[in-house]
C-alpha cells in the first residue's frame, strides 16, 4: 500500500498539495480528482462500434446514437449532428438504454390454451406455425364475396389487427399488404386513439 | 408540449428568447405554462368556442390578412341559395335527418358545382347518394386532399367579399356571437385574458410575422375532434398563417411512426397514401374507383396512376391491364370498421380472430371493460410486445377476474405472446411527426425468441402461401399472387427492410428506382408502395438515412431525412409568396418566383409545378394540376384555394360549431343543440353515459374529467412502466384536483380518492394542486378532475387505468373517442374490491337515473328536424 493510497485521498492535503503545485487552491477542477476518477472511461469511447438510430418513443424524432460493445447495447446518446433534437433526449429517450436491455423484457413465447388457468412454453416455429393455421381457418371460415345487401365485398370480418404506430414504416406496409391479401379490413392502430 | 414533447419544446423556448410570445391553453397549468407569457385556462372541451371567439375578433375588426385570405382561400366563393347556418337553425345545419341520425349535405356545396359521383348519380340521383355516403361513415375518405368537385368552371367568387352569400360573408355571419363576453361564459376564460390572446395572435400575424398552433390528443379527442382542427385551419387562413415558415397548425403525435402509420396505414378506411378503401356502391371497378374519388382538377387527379402503381406493388406480374390491375382482389369498406366497431364485433362474435401489434387497448383505448370483454369473446389472441401487458393477461388477472365478472376457466380465447424486438434491434423507418422519415439501423440482435415485426408479418405470410399452395380457390388468389419474395438474411431469417422500401419507393417495368411522385404512370409501367414516399430511395440510396449534421447545412436541414411528398419541409409553401411570387416579406422569405430563370426557387423544394408562373392561367377544359392557377398554393385542394368553409368531405357541418362533450357539466350556451348531433354512440349495456348539462341526475356526476399523459410515461405503458427509471420517477396512479375541490370532495393531499362515471369507478392518490384551479362557467363553478393515463396493473409502476371511466362516444369523421372531456364523482377513500367495486357504480347508475336511452339524443333543439 503505497503513501498515497493511505493519506492524500484525504481531500484537505490534496488541494494543499495541489495548491502548492499551482492548482486550483479552492480545490476545485483537477485539484479534485482522483486516480479512481482518472481511471474511469466513458463507455461511449470503449464501445466497439456506434449504430445510428432514433427515439422510439414520441414522434418529435429525436436523433440517438447506440453504442455496442461485446454485441450488446451499453449506451444509448441524443446525437448532436440532428437537426430536430440537438443532440437532447427527454427522460423516456434517456431512458432507451433500459428499455433495449431490460432483464423484464420478456424473451420467450408464452401460450395460454382456450380455458387454461396458465401460462405454458412454446416453440416459437410452432407458435408461428398454429397461428398460420388459425388465421386461415378463421379466414375461410368467414370470408365472404358479398354482404347482407349482396353487394361485392371479398373480406373477412372475422380477422383484425391493432397497433402500427410503435413500429417501422416498412412493418407497417407488411401488415397492410398481408392483410389486404387476406381480405381483412379491419386493421387500425393508435392513431384512431 | 414541455411535458409531452420535451425536445421538439427546446424550438420554442428558442424563439420565445428571440422575442416570440408563447400562449398555453390548457386546463391544467404545466410545464409549458409554467414557462409560456400566457396560460389561458380552458375548461376541458370548449375550444371551438375559443377559437370561434378568435375568428369574430379577427372578422369584426377588420384584421383578416386581406390579400392572402382573397387570393388563397375560398372566401370569395359563393354558396347554395338553400344552404342553411346554425344561426338559423339554433345549432344545426341544413340537411339534417332525424331517421338516420346524420346530414344530408347537399346544400353545403357551391353554387354551380356538385360532389356527387358519376357512379352515384347513374345509380339512384346525386342526393342521395351524398346523403348515403355520409350515413355509411364515408366522411373519412379525404386524408390527404379535398373531396373532388363538379363543374369547376361555373363556380362564382365575388372577390369584394360581399356577396352575402359569399363564405366570407357566411363565416362572419356563423361567429358572430362568439362573443368575448361568450367565450368567458362557455370557456371560463376572463375577457381580459381572451383579449391579451386575441391581441397578440392578431398582431403577429402580417407580412412580416407569422403564428403557430401546436396540438395534441387535447384536440382530437373528442365527439367534435375533426371540428376543432378545422377552427384552427379557419383562423390560420383568415391570418394568411398556413404555408409560411413559422406558420402552420402542428399536429405533435405521440408515437415514433404514428404519423408513418398513417401513411403506410395500418387502418381500415386507407390504403397507402391516402387513397380510400374501395366501397362497393361506388368503386365496383378501378375505373369506378378512379371516376368517383379522383379530381378532375388539382393533383388528385392522378390518383389512377397512384392506384396501378399500389395494385402493382402489391401483385406484380399477375395485375394487368386486362384484369383490372386484380383492383377486385382488395376487401370492400361498407361503413365504420374502426377499431371500436372492432370492439364491438368481437363482443357480438363476428371478429374470432385479434392481432395486437405493440398496442395495449386494456390500458390504452376507451372504455378499457369493453376492450378486455371483446377479447375475452375471441377465438385466439396474438399479443406482440415487450412484456405481459394487460392486454395479454386480462384473462388471468384483468380488474373482471378480481370483480368475479370473469373465471380463467370460462374464458375460451386461445392467446399467443410472441416477444417483440426493440428499435435497436431491427432496420427500419420512423417518420416523425413533421413527415419525416429517420433510418435507424440495427445495432445487435434481438434476445431470445423476440423478432421484428417484419419477421414475425414476413413469416406469417410465406407459412400461409406455402400452405395454401395449390390452392384453386378463388378466396386464396390475392394470396398466392402477392408479391412477397423479399430476401432474408443471419441466423433468423430477417427479411431485408431496406428490400420493403425499395418496393414502398418503387420502380420502374426495367427495375430502376422513380425518383418522384411525378413519374408515376397509370398504365401498369410503374410499381410504387406508397405515393407519397417515392423518392425515398431515389437515386438507389436509402434518403430516409441521411444523416449529414444540422451545422453543416441550411436551416431547413434537407439533407437529413427525406420529407414526404418530395423531400418539401413545409406543405403549401407556394402561400409563402404572393400572388406576384414575391416574398410575402424578406423577413419571411421562403419560396418565390425567379422570373429570369423562369422557375420557382427558395430555402425548400417549392410545393408547386416548378415552372408554372405566377401568372398562369388554366385554358378551358385544363385537368388536374394543369386546372389550377398560378395562384392557388393548395395543390391537393380540386379549386387549390384553402377552405374556410368545407363544401364537401365532413359528416358534421362545412364550418365548426361549439357542440358540448357527451357529458358536459353544463348546458350548451352557444345553441339549443347540446351535442355534435352526428356524433357516434354505441348505446351499449357495457358503455352507458353520465346524464349533461341541467339533465336530471347530472348532479351526481358533478365535475369536469380530462385525461393526459405525462413526460415520464408513454401512453399505455408498455415502454414505460417496465423500466426502473422511469417507474421511479413517476411511480403510481394518481388523479389532480385543486384545494377547492379538495375541500368540498373531502380529499387529502397524498390520500386516496375515488373517481366514478356510469362505467366504472377507480381509485388513484390525491394531488392537491392549484395547477388546476376550479372556473367560473356560466352560472355556476366547474372543478375538473386531471388524470393520466398510463397505468394499469402490470409492470414495475401499476395503479389504475382511467380508461376504465371513459366511454365510446366518438367523432363521426375519424371515429375517436372523447377521452379529453367528460364528467365524474370524485370522493375520499379507495375504491371497494371485488363485487363491491360493480355495486358502487350501480349505486350510482341508479341515483343519476342513466338508462340506455341517458345522453343518446341526437337533435336536442327543436330546429332543423326532418
Amino acid at each position: 500500500m503505497g503513501l498515497r493510497e493511505t493519506f492524500l485521498p484525504w481531500p484537505a492535503l490534496r488541494q494543499a498539495k495541489a495548491a502548492l503545485r499551482g492548482g486550483d487552491g479552492s480545490g476545485r477542477g483537477s485539484s479534485a480528482r482522483s486516480r479512481p476518477t482518472d481511471r474511469l472511461q466513458p463507455r461511449t469511447e470503449t464501445s466497439d462500434r456506434v449504430v445510428d438510430s432514433v427515439c422510439p418513443y414520441c414522434a418529435v424524432g429525436c436523433g440517438q446514437l447506440v453504442y455496442v460493445k461485446d454485441e450488446k447495447v451499453v449506451q444509448i446518446e441524443g446525437d448532436p449532428a440532428s437537426p430536430v433534437s440537438r443532440g437532447r433526449l427527454c427522460p423516456k429517450g434517456a431512458a432507451t438504454k433500459q428499455l433495449v436491455t431490460n432483464p423484464l423484457r420478456e424473451t420467450k413465447v408464452r401460450y395460454r390454451r382456450p380455458y387454461a388457468t396458465q401460462w405454458e412454453d412454446l416453440d416459437l416455429d410452432t407458435a408461428m406455425d398454429m397461428i398460420a393455421d388459425r388465421v386461415i381457418a378463421t379466414r375461410r371460415d368467414t370470408f365472404v364475396e358479398t354482404d347482407e345487401q349482396d353487394r361485392r365485398v371479398r373480406r373477412t370480418m372475422g380477422i383484425a389487427m391493432l397497433g402500427g404506430a410503435t413500429l417501422d414504416n416498412e412493418e407497417n406496409y407488411l401488415i397492410k399488404k398481408l392483410g389486404t391479401a387476406l381480405g381483412a379490413v379491419q386493421i387500425e392502430n393508435q392513431a384512431r386513439i | 408540449m414541455a411535458e409531452c414533447h420535451p425536445v421538439g419544446f427546446q424550438w420554442i423556448m428558442e424563439a420565445k428568447a428571440r422575442g416570440a410570445t408563447l400562449i398555453h391553453v390548457d386546463p391544467r397549468l404545466t410545464r409549458t405554462g409554467a414557462l409560456a407569457d400566457l396560460h389561458v385556462p380552458i375548461r376541458a372541451g370548449t375550444d371551438i368556442a375559443l377559437l370561434g371567439g378568435l375568428i369574430n375578433y379577427v372578422l369584426s375588426n377588420g384584421l383578416e390578412f386581406r390579400d392572402y385570405v382573397v387570393a388563397y382561400t375560398n372566401a370569395a366563393t359563393i354558396l347554395r341559395e338553400d344552404f342553411q347556418d346554425t344561426e338559423d337553425l339554433d345549432g344545426l345545419f341544413s340537411g339534417w335527418q332525424d331517421d338516420t341520425g346524420s346530414y344530408q349535405t347537399d346544400s353545403w356545396q357551391y353554387e354551380g358545382t356538385g360532389v356527387a359521383s358519376a357512379a352515384g348519380k347513374r345509380q339512384q340521383g346525386a342526393k342521395e347518394q351524398s346523403h348515403r355516403r355520409h350515413a355509411t361513415g364515408r366522411g373519412h375518405e379525404h386524408g390527404s386532399h379535398g373531396a373532388s368537385l363538379q363543374g369547376l368552371h361555373r363556380m362564382e367568387r365575388d372577390e369584394t367579399l360581399q356577396h352575402p352569400r359569399c363564405v366570407f360573408q357566411v363565416l362572419k355571419r356563423h361567429y358572430g356571437r362568439y362573443t368575448p363576453e361568450m367565450v368567458a361564459r362557455v370557456c371560463g376564460i376572463p375577457e381580459d385574458v381572451f383579449l391579451q390572446m386575441a391581441r397578440a395572435i392578431t398582431e403577429n400575424s402580417n407580412r412580416d410575422r407569422t403564428t403557430a398552433w401546436a396540438y395534441s390528443v387535447g384536440w382530437t379527442q373528442h365527439t367534435v375532434g375533426v371540428q376543432y382542427i378545422r377552427a384552427a385551419s379557419v383562423l390560420q387562413l383568415l391570418l394568411g398563417n398556413i404555408g409560411r415558415p413559422g406558420g402552420g397548425i402542428l399536429a405533435l403525435r405521440g408515437h415514433a411512426s404514428i404519423q408513418g402509420s398513417t401513411d403506410i396505414p395500418t387502418l381500415y378506411n386507407l390504403l397507402p397514401g391516402y387513397l380510400p378503401m374501395p366501397h362497393p356502391d361506388s368503386h365496383g371497378s378501378l375505373d369506378e374507383y378512379v371516376a368517383d374519388d379522383s379530381a378532375d382538377t388539382g393533383y388528385w387527379g392522378n390518383m389512377r396512376s397512384y392506384a396501378v402503381s399500389l395494385l402493382k406493388a402489391y401483385w406484380g406480374d399477375a395485375a394487368t391491364a386486362d384484369n383490372d390491375f386484380c383492383f377486385d382482389y382488395l376487401p370492400r369498406i361498407t361503413g365504420d370498421h374502426s377499431t371500436y366497431k372492432t370492439v364491438q364485433a368481437q363482443l357480438d362474435g363476428v371478429c374470432k380472430g385479434y392481432f395486437l401489434n405493440g398496442q395495449n387497448p386494456a390500458v390504452g383505448s376507451a372504455n378499457a371493460k369493453a376492450q378486455r370483454l371483446g377479447m375475452a369473446n375471441l377465438d385466439w389472441l396474438v399479443v406482440r410486445d415487450f412484456s405481459l401487458i394487460e392486454s395479454a393477461t386480462w384473462w388471468k388477472d384483468g380488474p373482471e377476474v378480481e370483480s368475479g365478472e370473469m373465471r380463467p376457466e370460462g374464458v375460451g380465447t386461445e392467446v399467443f405472446f410472441l416477444p417483440a424486438a426493440a428499435h435497436t434491434e431491427k432496420d427500419g423507418s420512423f417518420t416523425s411527426t413533421q413527415r419525416m422519415l429517420q433510418w435507424h439501423h440495427k445495432a445487435v440482435d434481438p434476445p431470445g425468441d423476440a423478432r421484428s415485426d417484419l419477421w414475425f408479418w414476413f413469416h406469417l405470410g410465406r407459412i400461409i402461401r406455402a400452405k395454401l399452395a395449390g390452392s384453386t380457390s378463388d378466396i386464396d388468389r390475392p394470396l398466392l399472387d402477392l408479391t412477397w419474395g423479399y430476401s432474408t438474411h443471419g441466423e433468423r431469417d430477417e427479411p431485408s427492410a431496406q428490400e420493403v422500401l425499395q418496393e414502398i419507393n418503387g420502380w420502374t417495368a426495367d427495375g430502376a428506382f422513380l425518383s418522384s411522385y411525378e413519374e408515376l404512370k397509370d398504365d401498369g409501367s410503374t410499381a410504387c408502395g406508397c405515393w407519397i414516399y417515392c423518392g425515398t430511395y431515389a437515386d438507389g440510396t436509402n434518403q430516409a438515412a441521411r444523416r449529414k449534421p444540422h451545422t453543416e447545412q441550411n436551416w431547413v436541414a434537407p439533407e437529413w431525412g427525406w420529407a414526404w411528398p418530395a423531400n418539401r419541409r413545409l406543405l403549401y409553401n407556394r402561400a409563402s409568396a404572393d400572388p406576384e411570387g414575391r416574398p410575402w416579406s424578406e423577413k419571411k422569405a421562403y419560396v418565390w418566383w425567379d422570373a429570369d430563370a423562369g422557375t420557382w426557387t427558395g430555402h425548400d423544394v417549392p410545393d408547386f409545378q416548378p415552372t408554372k408562373a405566377p401568372d398562369y392561367r388554366p385554358p378551358e377544359g385544363a385537368k388536374r394540376q394543369d386546372a389550377l392557377s398560378g395562384i392557388d398554393p393548395f395543390i391537393m385542394q380540386a379549386d387549390g384555394k384553402g377552405w374556410l368553409y368545407v363544401p364537401a368531405g365532413l359528416t358534421d357541418g362545412p364550418l365548426p360549431a361549439h357542440y358540448e362533450p357527451q357529458e358536459s357539466p353544463v348546458p350548451n350556451l352557444l345553441y339549443g343543440q347540446q351535442h355534435n348531433p352526428a356524433r357516434q354512440m354505441t348505446k351499449r349495456g357495457v358503455d352507458r353515459y353520465n346524464p349533461s348539462g341541467d339533465e336530471p341526475g347530472s348532479q351526481v356526476f358533478p365535475y369536469a374529467l380530462t385525461t393526459y399523459r405525462l413526460t415520464e410515461h408513454h401512453t399505455a405503458g408498455g415502454m414505460s412502466r417496465w423500466l426502473p427509471y422511469l417507474s421511479e420517477l413517476q411511480p403510481e396512479m394518481f388523479c389532480e384536483v385543486s384545494p377547492e375541490l379538495a375541500d368540498e370532495a373531502g380529499l387529502q393531499h397524498l390520500g386516496w380518492a375515488t373517481i366514478v362515471t356510469a362505467r366504472s369507478a377507480i381509485e388513484a392518490r390525491v394531488l392537491v394542486t392549484d395547477r388546476m384551479l376550479p372556473m367560473r362557467v356560466h352560472d355556476r363553478l366547474v372543478h375538473h378532475v386531471g388524470l393520466p393515463y398510463h397505468w394499469g396493473s402490470n409492470g414495475i409502476s401499476t395503479g389504475d387505468g382511467a380508461n376504465e371511466l371513459t366511454h365510446l362516444s366518438l367523432d363521426p369523421n375519424v371515429h375517436i373517442q372523447e377521452a379529453k372531456a367528460l364528467t365524474c364523482d370524485i370522493r375520499p377513500g379507495r375504491r371497494p374490491r371485488g363485487p363491491e367495486r360493480l355495486r358502487l357504480v350501480e349505486d350510482y347508475r341508479r341515483r343519476a337515473g342513466v338508462t340506455d336511452q341517458t345522453g343518446t339524443a341526437h337533435r336536442t333543439t327543436k330546429e332543423g328536424g326532418a
